[in-house]
């Protein structure tokens, strides 16, 4: 009997993973703004009533109130969803938290197309951008329920302001209890030899569908999960470009300056190889639900097979 | 309040101002006129109201002062300078490449400077969550903030104003600095925040109307602010842009401009004369 695989949004992780550091560490306070129920701080909430602040929908207020409670010894975990946290209070995490460096960890969710049925003015796809173009922001996106949780540990023992990412539908896991995360560290989840599938976030699954389709058709695809965004894991890059020639970037967020352009930034000053970024393609969402608008957007497996069937075929040629 | 007291705050408040005119004319750039406003509210801060140590300027424990209008910048390091944070020769670096004296302050390059600002609207959110800390904590560090009268133009300061009152934080103080003049012309030219004690009131602070240059009046205003329980307060205090240099004052060409040699050399006898005249 195959065994029943796990589902879960990593927002869901990231609620269940503040509670486990609320009983630790006492230094650790969490702010919302209004959306304490979506974005899982509210399991926060529900345990330490005290040491959660709800500032009311004001976003630019939050960041700033977190940056001043962070500034009195205390590290704070700061939510919204993802268009609000990294779009609209853009200027208060860079001058507020960043340029000060002070210990905030910006807990985004409902980011990318996923957010479903709201449409485009929720569904953030340009929030990886924005935090990428900050000096010392760290870029934090998770590909599920594991892999969530322990980068919400590995954020509260950081010094400095984090930028996490998490969605809000539920996703396959992909990663055992087992798994260790360091940030600043991709790992290598399948290998292989003729091309370089680097993925973040849900797109990490879709990544390992894309890999089985391709060993069927006789491509040997090595598939790298990459969590941290920033600092980009330069090293695993370089051996993928050196290894298999050709890589595939795949991500839920606009092509333009997330995880394809980093992948582009670092491979095109070293190894210089073909690099082809799946993502959404420099437009805006719309609704309808979540599954059905990956497809549409061509953020899944079949998507990636035929990008990495192309690099395959730019490296021949 | 004692006159020797009053006496060493104006004197202080003096030796301030030569120092925003020091860093300005060097630089060839800053901002005068909103730092000259702000000089006496400072002394009388630094000198009298605020728990601090400037030989443990991270102390835990202190009172903390958010610069929200980062501006005026040269203000608070001629006062964090006169106090003994840093050398007061080091003034005339003041927006140099190899000075620690930002145009705005940076928290991790100044002694004294307890937050970054500079961005209009964002050093209140911050002041009311190191208020907020301060209460969470349990201790009894008081939080000051500087606003400028246009800064609060910014909706961002409204968001935290509600926040701070609801969460009525008796440990925070916002001296707003009305000298009625931002970079486009008046208040009423612009965009008028008029009436500000009114709108403070409407978020539930405790509000208290003051001539920003009269001690007597800021002494009371503290100490009002002090008594008041359950509610943060807004100190509005009409002050004179340009304050003791008669060609700067309520002029609005000197918000952003420096003072050529012949204007500074006026502008330092000015101040030199008001000292003399305060320490005969």
């Amino acid at each position: 009997m195959m065994a029943e695989v796990v589902k879960c949004a990593t927002r869901e992780a990231y609620g269940k993973a503040l509670v486990e550091l609320g009983e630790t560490n006492d230094k650790v306070l969490v702010l919302d703004a209004d959306l304490a129920a979506a974005t899982k701080t509210g399991m926060f909430k529900k345990a330490f009533p005290e040491k959660f602040i709800d500032v009311g929908i004001a976003e630019s207020n939050l960041m700033g109130v977190a940056a001043g409670l962070a500034a009195t010894g205390h590290i704070v975990f700061a939510s919204s969803f993802a268009m609000f946290a990294a779009g609209r209070a853009f200027e208060q995490v860079r001058n507020s938290i960043a340029y000060t460096h002070l210990n905030v960890k910006i807990g985004a969710t409902h980011a990318g197309i996923s957010v479903g049925e709201d449409g485009a003015s929720h569904q953030c796809c340009e929030d990886i951008a924005l935090m990428r173009s900050i000096p010392g922001m760290v870029i934090l996106n998770p590909a599920d329920d594991i892999e969530a949780r322990a980068c919400v540990m590995a954020a509260a023992a950081h010094e400095g302001p984090v930028y996490m990412r998490f969605g809000r539908l539920a996703v396959p896991r992909v990663f055992d209890e087992s798994y260790q995360f360091e940030i600043g560290k991709g790992s290598v989840l399948i290998e292989g030899s003729d091309v370089t599938i680097v993925a973040t976030g849900l797109m990490v699954n879709e990544a390992l569908e894309a890999a089985k389709l391709l060993k069927n058709e006789g491509i040997s695809a090595r598939v790298v999960d990459m969590a941290t965004i920033k600092p980009i894991d330069r090293e695993i890059l370089i051996d993928s470009a050196k290894k298999t020639g050709a890589i595939v970037t795949a991500e839920e967020h606009n092509v333009l300056g997330g995880l394809g352009g980093a992948v582009a930034e670092v491979i095109c000053e070293t190894v210089p190889v073909p690099v082809l970024r799946v993502g959404v393609e420099d437009v805006f969402g719309k609704s309808g639900p979540a599954v059905e608008l990956l497809h549409i957007f061509g953020l899944d497996a079949a998507h990636i097979v035929e990008k990495a069937k192309q690099a395959v075929a730019m490296k021949q040629a | 309040m004692d006159k020797t007291l009053k006496q060493s705050l104006q004197i202080f408040a003096t030796k301030a101002r030569m120092g925003v005119l020091e860093g300005v004319y060097n630089a060839k750039a800053g901002h005068p006129g909103g730092s000259l406003s702000i000089c006496d509210v400072l002394s009388y801060l630094y000198n009298v109201e605020m728990h601090v140590d400037p030989k443990n300027p991270k102390d835990p424990g202190r009172d903390r002062l958010v610069l929200s209008k980062g501006h005026a910048a040269p203000a608070l390091y001629a006062t964090l300078a006169l106090k003994g944070y840093f050398p007061v020769e080091d003034l005339k670096t003041l927006r140099k490449s190899d000075s620690y004296l930002q145009g705005h302050p940076n928290m991790d390059k100044v002694p004294g400077i307890d937050m970054s600002t500079g961005s209009l609207g964002q050093g209140i959110s911050v002041a009311v969550g190191m208020a907020l800390g301060g209460k969470l904590d349990k201790a009894d560090y008081r939080v000051y903030a500087i606003l400028g009268d246009g800064e609060i133009e910014e909706g961002q300061v409204w968001e935290a104003a509600m926040l701070a009152g609801n969460k009525g934080l008796d440990n925070l103080v916002a001296i707003v600095d009305n000298n009625n003049l931002q970079i486009d012309g008046t208040m009423e030219e612009v965009n008028s925040p008029y009436p500000i004690p009114d709108k403070f009131r409407a978020f539930n602070w405790n509000t208290v109307e003051i001539d920003g240059h009269d001690f007597d009046q800021i002494e009371d205003a503290f100490a009002k602010a002090k008594q008041c329980k359950g509610k943060p307060t807004a100190i509005i205090m009409k002050t004179i842009k340009g304050k003791g240099v008669s060609f700067m004052e309520n002029a609005v060409g000197w918000h952003g401009s420096a003072p050529n040699t012949e204007q500074y050399e006026q502008a330092m006898e000015e101040l030199k004369a008001a000292l003399a005249k305060l320490e005969a």
